[in-house]
């Protein structure tokens, strides 16, 4: 008996992982589509992008500079016992460029503008306005998901170098007033160190990520059954499954850049 | 005109509308009535061309909807105007913008022209002057209007309104009945209403169905449905709780312990 319910729970979630995927690939493709569909209204793309974009400026600068000067202090105790604290520029710019800064910044986007793109689909479908957009022969992906998909894409890569740029300024902080490295040294080491394939490597993923979210958002939205309790139940879903992909996709390209690229 | 043919639609094995038939001419209010969840909406959207048929037709002016294009079913939509149960305003939008939405998205008039036609539209309801709020700052009752406005402005062939009177007071649900009336006399639209509210049905209404699972089981004149003999028809107009409605519905009964009621303890006082 226990078996048995075991098993029919593990097919039930299976088929709803395949579900979840299938939607989420129409979706996709859907945009893709409607992208290059006329009228372009270049205004939505741009509120959506400072939304997304100039609004998560605050949030970005701040954990930017916390990890910048976490990895800098965590390098610090290694590099310390070593006597090479000279090395933690490079440690902590490249830490940053490659992995933490397009990782970090994606996730906390995710939890960010993710969240609130699936609350706001997920309230206008409740609410009907979704099939109001239909019954005034508007389709609903142009108009919602394209905007936000396009903002996303776009966004993302620059919050990135922008995530980048402050934690490296962290690190500097850090090792030039409090470990006492020379300003000029550790400049020089943070530019000797970083490559271009560094930085694209890192920025390249982010476009993907800013995929991640806004398909796995607006599908989350689009998918709200029920009132306010199944807003919030696509909101947290919409949040956990972006957090499992980008961190699944990152995995991926980490293994396509070492193995193919490396 | 509009045909329904043998309209059918499920919704995770639950049959909503079953060979639901109905054809509405020219220049009519029909007013469909039946219960809370009975498939009215749905059938209102299938009308719309929002929900596609499992089976069956909706034909309108000689055309089966569910049989065309996209681009077809969008032209023909921007003939039809929608008032939708809650209003469906658009949030992130000014009542002006709603209001527009229409002719800003499909129809490119200069700003002038625009904004000419929303203040025409919100005076036709008789909300007159407030284009620049936002439609969170609306009671219930004004934002049925706005979402009528909206309707409006697009200068539709046929109106729809789904439940226009429900969740507003009296006063208001009878303003907006005499709003459907005249602007039908004005407008010579087809008007499509469902409703469960016979009051409104009977002083709008030039003809009423009612919808009965799945299927329009009576229409006619609102006399002849006041005056119906199917038990169904009579029991629904007449609002009684006993009839053939109720007595298909299960009622919930005590199955074991965990569901049984708890009797309060009565206490008696002493002395």
């Amino acid at each position: 008996m226990i078996l048995e319910r075991f098993f029919t729970n593990f097919g039930k979630k299976i088929i709803s992982f395949f579900y979840f995927f299938g939607g989420l690939s129409n979706l996709a493709w859907q945009t893709i589509y409607w992208i290059f569909v006329p009228p372009y209204k270049k205004e939505r793309i741009i509120e959506q992008a400072k939304k997304t974009g100039y609004d998560s400026l605050p949030i970005i600068s701040l954990i930017g500079l916390f990890i910048g000067m976490i990895l800098a202090l965590q390098t610090a105790v290694l590099m310390q016992r070593l006597g090479s604290e000279m090395y933690i520029a490079s440690i902590v710019a490249l830490s940053l460029v490659r992995e933490l800064g397009p990782v970090i910044t994606s996730l906390v986007v995710a939890g960010r503008v993710g969240a609130s793109i699936t609350a706001e689909i997920g309230s206008m479908q409740v609410t009907e306005q979704i099939d109001a957009l239909e019954a005034f022969a508007t389709n609903p992906i142009k108009y919602l998901v394209v905007p936000r998909f396009l903002a996303l894409t776009f966004m993302l890569p620059i919050l990135t170098l922008y995530a980048n740029i402050v934690g490296i300024f962290g690190g500097y902080a850090i090792c030039v007033y409090r470990l006492g490295i020379s300003s000029s040294m550790y400049l020089k080491i943070t530019t000797e160190s970083l490559w271009y394939k560094d930085l694209f490597s890192g920025l390249i993923k982010t476009v993907f990520f800013g995929m991640i979210i806004a398909l796995v958002s607006c599908y989350e939205g689009f998918n709200v059954e029920g009132g306010a309790e199944g807003v919030g139940k696509a909101t947290r879903q919409a949040v956990v499954a972006s957090f499992i992909l980008i961190i699944a996709a990152d995995c991926l390209f980490t293994a396509f850049f070492y193995f193919i690229f490396p | 005109m509009i045909e329904i043919i043998d309209l059918c639609k499920s919704f995770n094995k639950l049959r909503v509308l079953d060979k639901a038939n109905l054809t509405i001419p020219d220049g009519k209010t029909y007013v469909i009535i039946g219960r809370s969840g009975c498939g009215k909406s749905v059938l209102l959207k299938h009308i719309e061309g929002i929900l596609k048929p499992d089976s069956g037709k909706v034909i309108i002016n000689g055309r089966d909807i569910s049989a065309m294009k996209e681009d077809e079913l969008n032209v023909l939509r921007l003939k039809m105007g929608m008032v939708f149960q809650g209003g469906a305003l658009f949030d992130s939008l000014t009542v002006g913008e709603n209001v527009g939405f229409g002719l800003i998205e499909h129809q490119h008039l200069e700003a002038c022209d625009l904004w000419e036609r929303v203040e025409e539209s919100l005076s036709m309801v008789g909300l007159s002057g407030i284009e620049n709020i936002m439609p969170s700052e609306l009671s219930g009752g004004m934002k049925k209007r706005v979402s009528l406005a909206r309707a409006l402005c697009i200068k539709p062939q046929i109106i729809l309104y789904d439940e226009p009177t429900t969740g507003v007071d009296p006063i208001t649900a009878d303003s907006i009945n005499e709003l459907i009336k005249e602007l039908h006399d004005k407008l010579k639209v087809i008007s499509i209403v469902v409703t469960h509210d016979m009051k409104s049905a009977y002083k709008i209404a030039d003809r009423v169905a009612m919808l009965y699972q799945g299927k329009i089981i009576a229409e006619g004149t609102p006399e002849e449905i006041q005056n119906s003999g199917h038990p169904v028809v009579r029991q629904f107009v007449n609002g009684l709780a006993q009839g053939p409605i109720t007595e298909t519905l299960e009622l919930p009964t005590v199955r074991d312990k965990t569901q049984r009621l708890e009797c309060p303890k009565i206490i008696h006082a002493e002395g």
